[in-house]
């Protein structure tokens, strides 16, 4: 019997607003534990929660972003649970109201698209976070994330394999990028995943039993973990075993998901409407003017890209991933016209740097115009295509313009026909057992002289100009 | 006389400072001398420290702001926050707990140049009728030290009107300012919802609570009412609208005022009670209103729809007393395990998992009395799944209807006339056993919190054995100011806010 995955995917968004949802504390990641907390998102008693108007701002952006239904009047309700870093007992989040519902993202696959639905997008707080002592025997709280901002974004259960999971998440990724609400950051937990998996039979419409996935901690862990669920379900299956509603919990390091809590486990959190804040009507002139205002989002940038400048649809996809990638390949094209060198670049030299040092494109600055003067350079026959690629590298290290480290470096090539005969001359002088192996016709000879040029020269001669005069001289000896 | 000052209302002493004729300091002096004297047996206050409150008085007397209250103390129920002030709500759940914070009541009585005094005793969490239900022991009726003064707010009623307190703020989630307020022989009013901000008051039931008044006479209830009230940012569920001239707007005349008199069940009213009310209404003809028949449908639900959206509330609101970041802690016992044997994972493993719950387990049991005990489990059972639909949202549905059956009788008339309680002040442990009983005894100021209108409570007569009765006022919400007339014309009309209780000394 053949099994297809029934796959929906529950992703977690801090927004990167200046302050929490409900105070004025900052909620930025990374101060001293305990910083950035008052009486309100500590959860004192007697202290009341005040919506961020931002933070519902940006919620209204993504929610419009997804093409998702923004609700006429939204409310916040409480989900009751006890643990120590949920400072009020309760979350403040929302439950039979939310913020918006009925959203899709066209996801890429190949050549094609695929829309995956949107549930919904529901605005909640951020609990804190316990920090366990690895000396003594004893547990810390640290409250500055409690009231952080979150979206909940879930999907519809219309992801059909792990590899259309890690798809959606790149591109979900990518839209919240372009939105700027977010760092997107799962290492620092900005953004974080669920997974809902189940199994039914090719061809039949009923959903199996539902197996949530939890502590996924990167997109490639979510496609990990789905298809170490696929293979785990589908042997249980055959094997004419059932399944019953589970959530269990990814280990990395086994590459294996483990239970941790079965249905009749599951809790109870007793939702009922926030009474502290009242139902809020959303403002249809806002989501209008938020509308207007949404930045071009990642699909149209890629056509855009496509059509524009002629690249191929999967670099333009590559390209679009990530604002600041997009940002860099149109800001590069305004002052070297080329676009496939710039693609190539970007795509290749770039992305590599940011793999090779576990960045993200926004975490490291490349000027446009740096970019471009490089690529100006290797034209011109400034420096070669060589060392234009261990140049880029120090542009990136040291954030200056490449113009700037040639001149500095004297890294300029040798062009001058004078300094070249000169080179060329003393080369053949030293190597005479090498100029008798070139004229016996071993070609290999000329690439050795050629190479001692280049050592001799510090790297600095232009390689091709440096063969020609060695050529003639050689032939003319 | 020693006590003269304290008795004098708050608008006499206000003229008093502002001519020269009375020094705060003392005012104050002769409050604390009073309060030192009588409160061991009335218990009105938890605690009271006169050091601190003789410090707190250079410093308002010298730099204080010069406001509608300058130099005068005002009493504070100890569920209000006030910055470094132990402020427990009356339970060993909070034992120690000094919020770095001042509720925006307190902020606006201080702003006026009040004077704070902290610590009025209540039930616990506010959870009763009779303070009895305080973890620091009940506080005594002052006219009668075998009876209770109501509740929840009964310190700060049981103060006022033995003079130990000047004037004071109580909360009222379903009758807890104005049945003390009753049960005591003064003024206690319970303003719209949302025209008093809630921050800083420790929550109960959040879509139910209000600060307010409680006074000698309606004046000081308007000039209290006018300090306090007003939006406040940091309560999403404070009003904007404009506050009226409370003060400004008593006139001794109801010509034209209609009084609207509904059908209510009389079961459990105390004759006495039912001949007070009838008197205090030939008074109001007297005066020059007139009566009109209003129906309030539903309002026999009151009770039933109270306990269910009140406690489901109070469930929540107090599920954050768990021992970790404040308050009362359960030692650990033996063989609990070690707290947080969870290193280097995300959650704590099993062990300290156990410890943990077992902590939770072990701070509720012992830090809450068996009321909030009572009241959480029956919040948390009509929140669970499969029961929410049957009972809390069916609670909403008929809170709805009550709410529409006010508006509907406001539409007829402007002020409603009921007893505030069905009997006058009870004696102590005579409910305490009972609940059903005791939350019967809020059977008349329960919809007043459903339906979030306005309520006051004015001393009108006494039982034949010396007790107070009192008349409930009720107006459409954000009429505050027409409740008031209404009060300020009976009571200017009456002596009995003038009889001060008298208590033996023990």
């Amino acid at each position: 019997m053949d099994y297809e995955p029934v796959i929906g995917l529950e992703v977690h968004v801090q927004l990167a607003t200046a302050s929490k949802l409900f105070c004025g504390c900052p909620a930025a990641f990374g101060a001293s534990p305990n910083s950035q907390t008052c009486p309100v998102c500590l959860g004192l008693p007697g202290t009341l929660p005040v919506l961020n108007q931002r933070a519902f701002e940006w919620g209204v952006k993504v929610a419009l972003a997804f093409d998702c239904q923004l609700a006429c009047v939204m409310k916040f309700d409480r989900k009751h649970y006890f643990y120590p870093d949920l400072p009020k007992g309760f979350q403040i989040s929302q439950y039979d109201q939310p913020l918006s519902q009925h959203g899709h993202l066209d996801i890429a696959l190949g050549p094609s698209t695929k829309r995956i639905g949107i549930t919904r997008i529901h605005m909640e707080e951020d609990a804190g976070k316990l920090l366990h002592d690895p000396v003594q025997p004893a547990s810390y709280v640290d409250f500055n994330r409690a009231g952080v901002p979150l979206l909940e974004i879930v999907s519809d259960p219309d992801v059909r394999s792990p590899e259309e999971a890690y798809q959606y998440l790149l591109d979900l990724k990518a839209v919240l990028g372009y939105l700027k609400v977010s760092t997107c950051n799962m290492e620092e937990g900005s953004l974080r995943c669920d997974a809902n998996i189940s199994l039914r039979q090719v061809g039949t419409t009923a959903f199996g039993a539902k197996i949530e996935i939890k502590n996924l901690n990167s997109f490639k862990a979510v496609k990990a973990a789905l298809d170490h669920e696929v293979h785990r379900q589908t042997s249980l299956l055959q094997q004419g075993g059932t399944l019953a509603q589970q959530t269990r919990l990814w280990d990395a390091k086994a590459e294996a998901t483990e239970l941790m809590r079965t249905k009749e486990e599951a809790s109870d959190y007793r939702y009922f409407p926030e009474p502290d804040l009242v139902p809020f009507v959303i403002d249809q002139a806002l989501v209008e003017r938020i509308r207007r205002e949404l930045p071009e989002l990642p699909a149209q940038r890629c056509a855009r890209l496509a059509k524009a400048y002629g690249v191929s649809p999967y670099d333009a996809q590559v390209l679009t991933q990530h604002p600041s990638l997009a940002e860099l390949f149109e800001g590069a094209l305004r002052l070297y016209p080329h676009p496939k060198p710039v693609a190539n670049w970007v795509m290749g030299e770039f992305l590599g740097y940011l793999n090779a040092n576990g960045k993200e494109p926004d975490e490291v600055q490349l000027r446009p115009e740096w970019l471009a003067h490089l690529l100006e350079a290797i034209d011109k026959g400034t420096i070669s295509g060589t060392m234009a690629k261990e140049l880029f590298v120090d542009v990136l290290a040291h954030q200056r313009d490449p113009n700037v480290l040639i001149e500095e470096r004297g890294l300029r090539q040798i062009v001058d026909e004078a300094a070249l005969n000169q080179l060329a001359e003393a080369v053949i002088a030293g190597h005479p057992e090498s100029v008798k192996d070139y004229q016996k016709g071993k070609a290999n000879a000329l690439m050795y002289l050629v190479g001692q040029c280049m050592r001799h020269s510090d790297g600095k001669a232009n390689p091709r100009q440096v063969t020609e005069v060695l050529k003639k001289k050689l032939e003319t000896a | 006389m020693s006590e003269s000052l304290c008795r004098l209302p708050i608008h006499q002493l206000r003229q008093a400072i502002e001519r020269g004729t009375c020094d705060p300091r003392e005012l104050v002096h002769q409050l604390l001398d009073h309060i030192t004297q009588r409160n061991p047996s009335l218990s009105a206050y938890m605690t009271v420290d006169p050091e601190r409150l003789k410090r707190q008085l250079e410093e308002r007397v010298q730099h204080g702001p010069r406001g509608r209250l300058f130099g005068i103390p005002i009493t504070v129920k100890d569920n209000l926050c006030v910055t470094g002030e132990e402020t427990t709500c009356a339970s060993r759940m909070l034992t120690g707990f000094r919020p770095p914070y001042s509720a925006t009541v307190i902020e606006r009585l201080r702003a006026e140049g009040a004077i704070i005094i902290p610590r009025a005793n209540m039930d616990e969490f506010a959870f009763g009728s009779s303070t009895e239900t305080s973890h620091f022991g009940p506080t005594k009726n002052p006219r009668d030290p075998e009876r209770v003064p109501g509740g929840s707010s009964g310190g700060s009623a049981a103060a006022v009107a033995s003079d130990l307190a000047l004037g004071a703020l109580g909360t009222d989630t379903g009758g807890s300012i104005r049945q003390p307020a009753a049960f005591c022989g003064v003024v206690g009013l319970k303003p719209t919802y949302g025209r008093v901000s809630r921050y800083g008051l420790i929550a109960f039931a959040s879509s139910l609570d209000q600060i307010g008044p409680i006074t000698k006479d309606v004046t000081d209830c308007a000039l209290l009412l006018s300090v306090i009230a007003g939006h406040d940012p940091k309560d999403s569920t404070s009003a904007p609208t404009k506050v009226d001239d409370y003060v400004g707007g008593l006139s001794p005349s109801l010509q034209g005022v209609r009084i609207g008199l509904p059908a209510f069940s009389d079961k459990g009213l105390d004759e006495m009670v039912r001949e007070r009310v009838g008197e205090a209404l030939k008074t109001l003809w007297r005066l020059g209103a007139r009566p009109v028949e209003v129906a309030l449908p539903h309002i026999d639900q009151s009770i039933a729809t109270y306990y269910i959206i009140a406690t489901a509330e109070a469930s929540s609101n107090l599920a954050r007393y768990d021992g970790v970041q404040y308050g009362y802690r359960a030692q650990e016992g033996k063989g609990q395990g070690a707290r947080g044997e969870g290193e280097g994972s995300r959650s704590p493993k099993p062990t300290a998992q156990n410890a943990l719950i077992a902590m939770y387990q072990r701070t509720r049991q012992e830090g809450f009395g068996e009321e909030a005990k009572r009241r959480i489990i029956l919040g948390t059972y009509v929140l669970s799944r499969g029961y929410y639909d049957a009972y809390y949202l069916k609670g909403l549905k008929v809170r709805t209807l009550i709410k529409q059956g006010f508006d509907e009788a406001f539409k007829r008339c402007d002020v409603i006339v009921m007893p505030t309680s069905p009997t006058a002040a009870f004696r102590l442990g005579e409910k305490l056993d009972d609940p059903l009983q005791m939350y019967l005894s809020d059977i008349y100021t329960i919809s007043a919190n459903l339906a979030g209108v306005p309520a006051v409570s004015v001393p009108c007569g006494f039982t034949s054995n010396d007790q107070p009765v009192g008349l409930q006022l009720l107006a459409n919400t954000f009429e505050e100011a027409k409740l008031l007339q209404v009060a300020y014309a009976y009571e200017q009309s009456t002596e009995w806010h003038h009889r001060k209780p008298v208590i033996s000394e023990q």
